[in-house]
């Protein structure tokens, strides 16, 4: 009784070593295939359009909405104890040190990371990867590598747009809703916000954007089984990124505030 | 071509297993230069991983396979990039990229492989169409809009068009018609011939096999257990064989199922 409980754990702490083994294998083949010519420069543009342009939508969106909601909240709080005047300076440090990046990444996994997965799981399913080997093609290189770059490149971009719509949707609360006046509120928002606020955000974004491929590429890559394998590989792949993306949130933020 | 050159593809010794189920179990073929070889066999017996053993798609445990004299196991991706260009492969269902037109389907070996410039791959591409019987017209199309048929000559056209020393055919009748699967075996007979390339089949399609092989081998149990030549393989006096050409339910093969 007590050894196959043991049993179970051992196993399944084994089974975690040997994916995170799998896993990192699959970012080595990828940076490797980064020295290797030739580089797909128009795959990797049709990715980055792909995933930035056509995600603005959405990302947009829910920045506005969070920026509106954080205004509200916090306007709330901090009635409690006269501090309504500190409003717009938390949703700015709010939005660009934490929620841009991390809305901005979990819309892009739910969004890009569950296209990925599905797209090359069905080229794995349907032999068309192994077709591309045939072919004397590299297929880190010509479907990996450019989503990689791609994820690394376009989510900065994108949660800079966030940030921007995200502070102002925090501003048409404050000033229609809220009663601030308007150059106040602009002023309050950017008198406490330092550049490293920002950039800091936007490394996050570029991790964030980073796993969200990875964990697109790879449970495409290993997908099995048809249509089924198919959809848990596109499950996985938001999951996994999600979780992912939270736990980096803190590992980076530790980091970044240590110094 | 003498009984004593040098086999193109020799497979010694080939061992695979998945999940602990022997799937090859120290196969061994010579396929010689220029022949049509077709390998036949039941579902699930391993003649897509022999292939793919070959290929350097699946990794095998134990053996050697030497194309032209040269080991193949185990060499690196540069090695294996420059052995592609001479190899062609039509897969079971055609494995075309939905995602690129026709033409750039049949190009793209030529384009991505060989660096060959996009204006002259398409030419190519569209003279290898109008060799497997598709118009100009088609080029243009993506592969979904396509018929099982049609696809499957895009494929043909696709595995010929860097024009290899070396084609593999994976089922290459299965799920067509009489008449469109009798196309094809037409199709490949010419394309071989016209390369003068060594066609390796795999198919269980006895009518296709009898059409496009020079010779036969059949694989049981993870080993090859009878070749011969076409003509030979009625009389083969292999229990195993006489089942599996004339289709017969009862007889060594089943009764291994139904000790399972």
């Amino acid at each position: 009784m007590i050894f196959s409980f043991l049993a179970a754990i051992g196993a399944g702490f084994l089974a975690f070593l040997a994916a995170t083994g799998r896993l990192f294998l699959f970012v080595l083949s990828s940076l490797a295939a980064l020295f290797r010519p030739p580089f797909y420069f128009r795959l990797l543009l049709r990715q980055v359009v792909e995933m930035g342009y056509f995600s603005l939508p959405v990302v947009g969106l829910t920045a506005l909405f969070t920026g509106m909601v954080l205004a509200l909240q916090s306007y709330v709080g901090f009635a409690r104890f006269n501090a309504e005047g500190s409003v717009a300076t938390v949703v700015v440090l709010s939005m660009t040190r934490e929620l841009g990046p991390v809305i901005g990444g979990l819309m892009v996994a739910g969004r890009v990371g569950a296209a990925i997965a599905a797209e090359i799981g069905t080229m794995r399913v349907t032999d068309q990867i192994d077709a591309l080997t045939t072919l004397s093609t590299d297929p880190f290189r010509y479907l990996v590598l450019p989503r990689l770059l791609a994820g690394l490149i376009t989510l900065p971009f994108l949660v800079l747009v966030a940030d921007v719509l995200g502070v102002f949707g925090g501003f048409l609360v404050g000033t229609y809703k809220l009663g601030f006046n308007p150059a106040g509120y602009l002023d309050q928002t950017h008198q406490f916000l330092e550049t490293r606020d920002v950039v800091l955000g936007l490394v996050k974004a570029s991790v964030f954007g980073f796993i969200v491929a990875l964990m697109g590429c790879y449970q495409g890559y290993h997908s099995r089984g048809g249509a089924e394998g198919v959809g848990q590989a596109t499950t996985h792949a938001v999951v996994s990124a999600s979780v992912l993306i939270l736990l980096s949130d803190y590992l980076l933020t530790q980091a970044f505030f240590a110094r | 071509m003498s009984a004593h050159a040098a086999p193109k593809i020799s497979v010694r010794g080939l061992e695979k297993s998945f999940d602990g189920k022997q799937v090859l179990n120290g196969l061994d073929l010579d396929i010689a230069e220029g022949e049509s070889l077709v390998v036949i066999g039941g579902s699930g017996t391993g003649k897509s991983v022999l292939v793919k053993c070959i290929l350097g798609l699946l990794r095998p445990e134990a053996g050697s396979i030497r194309i032209d004299g040269a080991e193949t196991v185990g060499i690196g991706w540069a090695a294996r990039q420059r052995l592609m260009r001479r190899i062609g492969m039509l897969f079971q269902g055609g494995a075309l990229f939905d995602s690129l037109k026709v033409w750039e389907n049949v190009a793209f070996g030529l384009i991505e492989g060989r660096g060959v410039e996009r204006n002259a791959a398409q030419e190519v591409a569209l003279s290898k169409l109008a060799a497997v019987g598709l118009g100009r017209e088609v080029g243009e199309l993506y592969p979904a809009e396509l018929s099982g048929g049609m696809q499957k000559r895009v494929a043909l056209a696709r595995a010929i068009a860097a024009e290899p020393e070396i084609i593999f055919f994976d089922e290459p009748t299965t799920g067509l018609d009489p008449i469109m699967a009798d196309v094809i075996n037409d199709l490949i007979l010419k394309c071989v011939r016209d390369l003068g390339a060594t066609a390796v089949s795999i198919t269980h399609d006895m009518v296709s096999t009898k059409k496009i092989a020079d010779r036969i081998a059949m694989l049981h149990q993870g080993r090859i257990i009878w070749q011969g030549r076409k003509e030979e393989i009625d009389r083969s006096g292999n229990p195993f064989v006489d089942q599996f050409v004339h289709g017969r339910a009862e007889g060594p093969i089943a009764m291994e199922v139904r000790a399972l």
